[in-house]
C-alpha cells in the first residue's frame, strides 16, 4: 500500500492556506515522479480547526496515523523538499513537517469522540465518489431498496429515538411516518442546509467532507416515504459546500445512485440544489419552503404541517443535514450498536482547541469543553457555555456537568439547537451577549408578525439602555415581561426563541444585569 | 427602450420561466451584472410572469441582493458569536472610523461563515483573513490593488 | 354536515367541522379582537391580536386560522390575553407615527378602536418616531406610511380579489414597508386599476382618498364581503 498524505481543504484550513498547500504538494509529487509511493489528497475537516492548516500522514498500514497542525505554509518550498526527500528514501513514517506541530491523537479531543456522521469526513476525498463508494457509501441505500420494506425502515428510525438535529428536535420517525402515510406519489424530500446559527458549522463540515452520506440519507428517506423529488437548500455563505454538493450530485447521478431506477429498483429520486440569499429565518422550515418557491422567506403558521402541505403544496419531508447523515450509520449499525447516537458540535469561543467534534449523546458539557476542548486559554476561568444560537441560552459554569441531551439543556433554559457551542470566559459580560443575540434576531426578523418585528426592536433598545447604565429596576421588569410576551405570541421559532438568550442570562447571571443599574434608581 | 440580458437566458430556461426560480435567477443576475437595476428586475419579472412588486419584495427581503453597484473591494467583518466574543464589534467600529470608501473599499459585515477558529476574522474579496485586528486589516487593505 | 361542539368562554357552540375558532366565536357572539384578518381575504395570522388559550394546549393559538375540534375549550379574554393584546397595540403604536387628532381615519380607525377596547390610554414602551414618508403620486388615493401597521390587507385584496398585485411587502423586519411596483411612486405603477379596494380594506388612515381630511375616511369592510359573495355565489344584496 502506498502512503497517503491527507491535507485538510475544508473552509477553515482553506482560509489558512490548506488548499494551496495540497496543490503544491501534489504537484511536487507528480513532478518528482513519486506518485507510486505517495498520494496527496484533499480531504474534509480533520477536527481541531484552531490548529490548522492540518495534514495527516498514513505512511503504511502498520504505522499509526500522524496528524500535524500549524503547518507553516509560507515555507512551502522547504516543506515540499523535505516531503520529497522522505518519499524518495521511504522514510515517510518518520517525516515531520518542519515548523509544524505534532498533534497527539491520543488526546481526549480525539479519543472521546464517536464518529458516526463524520466517520469518513477527513478520510476520503469528498470530490471522489469512487472513494466514497469504497468506504461504503450507498450500501445502505442499496440494501433498503433490495428489502423494499419502507415500514420496517420507519420502525427502525422510530425505535432509534433519532430526533431532528437542526434545533427543534422533533422525532424523525414520526415525521417520516406522517409523510409516508400521505396519499399520492408526488412527494418531496427537502434537506435543510441553511445552517445559520452564528458559531455553528457542523453541517458545513459534513457537506464539505462527505456529501455522499447526506445524499444517501436523503435517498433512503425518499424511498421510505415515497418521494421522487429532492431539494437541498443551502446557504450562499458556504461556497465550498455548494461546490462539493454539485460535484457529488452529478457523480451520484452518473453512477446511478440518484435519478431513475436507482440500483435497478423502481425507485426514482432526483436531487436539485437551491442556494439561499442571506436570510437566517429561512432555516425555519416553513420559511425555507417559501424561499424554495421563490418567495420572501416568511414563515407561515402550522397546521398545515409540511407533511400534509409543503413545498409546491406537496407532502414534504424536511430534515436537516446531520439528521440525514445519521441514516446510513443507523441502518448499518442496527439499533443496539447505534444506541443513543451522537451529536456533532462546533466548539468555539474562549477555548484552547476549537473545531468540530462528534460525541455520544449524553456526554457532559464539562467533558466537551474542558477535557476535550482543553478549557479556556491562559489562566481564565469559564463563565458560561452558549448553546442553541440566537434561540438558545447560556449554561453557567457550575452546571457544566449537565449531560448534552435535549431534555437536560431545556431544563436549564437553553436548547440543544443545531450544535453550536461557544465557550465564554470570565471576562465576558453576559448582558452584552444577550444584546448581541437580540440585535441578531432584530435584524433577522422577517417582519411578518407584530411581536417579533416590533418586540425585538424594543427589547434590543431596552438592552442597549441597560448596557449604557441608563436603566432602572422597572426597566428590568419590563425587559422580562416583554421577553415572555414575545416568546408566547410570535408566529415562528425565530420570534419565540429570540427572548431565550435574555431570559437565560437573567436567570443565571442576574447580577450582571443588576450591576448595570445605577444605585440611585434602586429602591 | 427594453434592454436585453442574453446571459440570463440559460438560468431562465433551466427553471422553465417558472416563478419558483426567482431567487436562483436573481442570484445569477447579480453574479452577471453585479447589482440589480430596475430594468433588470423588470426583465426578470416579465420572463417569470410575475408582478413587479413581487420581484422587488422578494429581492429586498434577502441580505445578499444589492441595488447599487459594489465598490472595487469589499471588506466584510464577521459578526458571528465566536467573532463577537473575540472583539468583532470593536473591530467593526474601528474600521467604520476609517475612510475606507475613499480607497475604493466597501465595509460591511457578514453572518458567521463557520470558520470560527480564525475569530475574529474578516472576508476581503472572498478571501478569509483570520485573527485580525484593526491595524492588521488596515495594513492588508492598503496592499490591495487600488 | 358534520358539526363540532365546543365551549368558548361560558358559551356552548355547535358549528360546522371545517370552521375556525374565530368563526365559532362569532357564531356565539363573542368578540375576539382582530386586525390583519378580514373576511373575504386569506388569513395570515400575523397581527396576533386574535390569540386565544385552548385548554390542554401550552401555546396560544390564533383564532383566525385554528380549526375547531370536538370538545375544544377556548378562553378568549383571560387576564394574560388582555395584557398581551394591550402590549401588541402598544407595539403597533410605538412602531409607527399614529397621531389620531390629525388623521383622516380618526373615529373610524380599527387601530384606534382596538386601543380603546384593550384599555390602552398610554404606551408603557417608548415611541420610536420612525422616519416614514407619504406617497401622494396617485391621482385618486394617497398612502401615508406613518399610519401603516403592515397588516397586508391591501397586498392581499389587490392580489386575491382585484388580481393586479400592485402592492407587496418590501424589505424585512423593522424595515418592512408596503411597496408599489418596483418600489415606485404609486401613481407611476401602471398595473394599478384605480379600483380603490386597498383603500377600502385599510384598517387605519394609511391608505386614503385624496381630498379626505381629518375624520373623513369611512371604510366599510362589509363591501368586500358583499363583493366576494356576488362573485362566488352570484348573489347580490342591492
Amino acid at each position: 500500500m502506498k502512503a497517503c498524505l491527507r491535507v485538510c481543504t475544508a473552509a477553515s484550513c482553506r482560509s489558512r492556506g490548506g488548499a494551496s498547500l495540497q496543490h503544491s504538494l501534489s504537484e511536487a509529487v507528480a513532478r518528482a515522479g513519486l506518485e507510486h509511493g505517495l498520494r496527496v489528497k484533499g480531504v474534509g475537516c480533520l477536527g481541531p480547526c484552531s490548529d490548522g492548516p492540518l495534514l495527516a500522514m498514513d505512511a503504511d498500514p502498520k504505522a499509526q496515523t500522524q496528524l500535524y497542525g500549524s503547518i507553516p505554509v509560507a515555507d512551502g518550498a522547504q516543506l515540499v523538499a523535505s516531503l520529497m526527500e522522505a518519499a524518495a528514501q521511504h522514510t515517510l513514517a518518520h517525516w515531520c513537517p518542519a515548523g509544524g506541530l505534532r498533534i497527539d491523537l491520543n488526546h481526549p479531543f480525539f479519543q472521546l469522540q464517536r464518529r458516526l456522521v463524520l466517520e469518513h469526513c477527513g478520510q476520503i476525498d469528498p470530490t471522489s465518489i469512487e472513494e466514497a463508494l469504497a468506504a461504503g457509501a450507498y450500501r445502505q441505500l442499496e440494501r433498503v431498496l433490495q428489502n423494499n420494506n419502507p415500514a420496517a425502515v420507519i420502525e427502525q428510525v422510530r425505535r432509534s429515538g433519532l430526533r431532528g438535529r437542526g434545533g427543534a428536535g422533533y422525532p424523525t420517525g414520526l415525521k417520516w411516518a406522517a409523510v409516508a402515510q400521505m396519499p399520492g406519489t408526488e412527494k418531496v424530500v427537502v434537506c435543510n442546509a441553511d445552517e445559520g446559527d452564528p458559531g455553528a458549522f457542523m453541517d458545513r463540515t459534513v457537506l464539505e467532507g462527505d456529501p455522499h452520506t447526506v445524499l444517501e440519507g436523503m435517498a433512503i428517506a425518499a424511498h421510505t416515504v415515497g418521494a421522487s423529488r429532492g431539494l437541498i437548500y443551502v446557504r450562499a455563505e458556504y461556497p465550498l459546500a455548494i461546490a462539493r454538493l454539485r460535484t457529488a450530485i452529478a457523480a451520484a447521478q452518473g453512477h446511478g445512485w440518484l435519478g431513475t431506477a436507482i440500483a435497478g429498483s423502481r425507485c426514482n429520486f432526483d436531487v436539485e440544489l437551491r442556494v439561499g440569499a442571506g436570510a437566517y429565518v429561512c432555516g425555519e422550515e416553513t420559511a425555507l419552503m417559501q424561499s424554495i418557491e421563490g418567495k420572501r422567506g416568511m414563515p407561515r403558521p402550522r397546521p398545515p404541517y409540511p407533511a400534509e402541505r409543503g413545498v409546491f403544496g406537496l407532502p414534504t419531508l424536511i430534515n436537516n443535514v446531520e439528521t440525514f447523515a445519521n441514516l446510513p450509520a443507523l441502518l448499518r449499525l442496527g439499533l443496539e450498536t447505534y444506541g443513543r447516537g451522537t451529536k456533532v458540535f462546533s466548539l468555539t469561543g474562549h477555548v484552547r482547541r476549537s473545531g468540530v467534534i462528534e460525541v455520544p449523546m449524553g456526554t457532559s458539557l464539562r467533558t466537551v469543553v474542558e477535557t476535550m476542548g482543553g478549557g479556556t486559554p491562559a489562566g481564565r476561568s469559564i463563565k458560561a457555555v452558549q448553546t442553541g444560537g440566537p434561540s438558545g441560552g447560556c449554561v453557567p459554569a457550575h452546571q457544566l456537568d449537565t449531560p448534552v441531551d435535549y431534555e437536560s439543556l431545556q431544563s436549564l433554559g437553553t436548547i440543544m439547537g443545531s450544535g453550536g457551542m461557544v465557550v465564554m470566559d470570565d471576562t465576558t459580560d453576559m448582558v452584552d451577549i444577550a444584546r448581541f443575540f437580540m440585535a441578531f434576531s432584530r435584524e433577522e426578523s422577517c417582519g411578518k408578525c407584530v411581536p417579533c418585528r416590533a418586540g425585538t426592536v424594543q427589547l434590543d433598545n431596552l438592552l442597549e439602555q441597560i448596557l449604557d447604565r441608563r436603566a432602572t429596576p422597572e426597566d428590568l421588569e419590563q425587559l422580562e415581561s416583554l421577553c415572555r410576551m414575545v416568546k408566547d405570541t410570535s408566529l415562528c421559532g425565530l420570534g419565540q426563541g429570540a427572548p431565550r438568550p435574555v431570559l437565560s442570562t437573567l436567570r443565571h447571571f442576574r447580577d450582571d444585569y443588576l450591576a448595570l443599574v445605577p444605585v440611585e434608581t434602586r429602591r | 427602450m427594453a434592454e436585453s440580458y442574453p446571459e440570463l437566458e440559460p438560468v431562465l430556461q433551466r427553471h422553465e420561466h417558472r416563478a419558483d426560480g426567482l431567487i436562483e435567477v436573481l442570484n445569477r443576475a447579480q453574479e452577471l451584472y453585479r447589482h440589480l437595476t430596475p430594468p433588470l428586475l423588470r426583465h426578470i419579472a416579465r420572463q417569470l410572469h410575475l408582478p413587479f412588486s413581487r420581484v422587488q419584495g422578494t429581492a429586498s427581503f434577502y441580505h445578499l441582493f444589492r441595488f447599487s453597484p459594489p465598490a472595487r473591494h469589499r471588506c466584510l467583518v464577521c459578526t458571528g458569536t465566536a467573532c463577537h466574543v473575540k472583539g468583532a464589534a470593536s473591530l467593526l467600529a474601528a474600521l467604520q472610523r476609517e475612510p475606507l470608501n475613499t480607497w475604493g473599499i466597501e465595509l460591511g459585515s457578514v453572518r458567521c461563515i463557520g470558520t470560527c477558529s480564525g475569530a475574529p476574522l474578516v472576508v476581503v474579496d472572498q478571501q478569509v483573513w483570520n485573527q485580525q485586528s484593526c491595524a492588521s486589516v488596515l495594513s492588508g487593505l492598503r496592499e490591495l490593488r487600488p | 354536515m358534520n358539526l363540532y361542539s365546543l365551549r368558548i368562554d361560558d358559551h356552548d357552540v355547535a358549528i360546522a367541522a371545517d370552521s375556525t375558532v374565530l368563526q365559532a366565536a362569532q357564531e356565539a357572539s363573542i368578540a375576539i379582537p382582530t386586525l390583519c384578518f378580514l373576511e373575504g381575504l386569506s388569513a395570515v395570522a400575523a397581527c396576533r391580536m386574535c390569540l386565544v388559550e385552548v385548554s390542554g394546549n401550552d401555546t396560544l393559538l390564533p383564532a383566525c386560522i385554528t380549526p375547531v375540534q370536538e370538545g375544544m375549550q377556548v378562553h378568549t379574554a383571560t387576564p394574560r390575553l388582555q395584557d398581551i393584546r394591550r402590549t401588541l397595540i402598544e407595539l403597533l403604536f410605538t412602531e409607527g407615527n399614529h397621531v389620531c387628532g390629525i388623521c383622516v381615519a380618526n373615529g373610524h380607525c380599527e387601530l384606534q378602536n382596538l386601543a380603546v377596547e384593550v384599555g390602552m390610554d398610554h404606551s408603557r414602551l417608548p415611541y420610536r418616531f420612525p422616519d416614514r414618508h407619504v406617497d401622494l403620486s396617485h391621482p385618486l388615493f394617497g398612502m401615508d406610511h406613518n399610519r401603516c401597521v403592515l397588516c397586508t390587507r391591501c397586498v392581499r385584496v389587490c392580489d386575491e380579489v382585484e388580481g393586479a398585485h400592485v402592492w407587496d411587502v418590501g424589505w424585512r423586519g423593522e424595515h418592512c414597508r408596503i411597496i408599489a411596483g418596483l418600489e415606485e411612486p404609486w401613481g407611476a405603477v401602471e398595473a394599478c386599476t384605480h379600483c380603490g379596494k386597498c383603500v377600502e380594506v385599510c384598517p387605519t388612515g394609511a391608505l386614503f382618498h385624496r381630498g379626505d381630511t381629518t375624520d373623513e375616511k369611512h371604510s366599510d369592510p362589509a363591501r368586500l364581503q358583499a363583493l366576494m359573495q356576488a362573485r362566488q355565489q352570484q348573489r347580490w344584496n342591492p
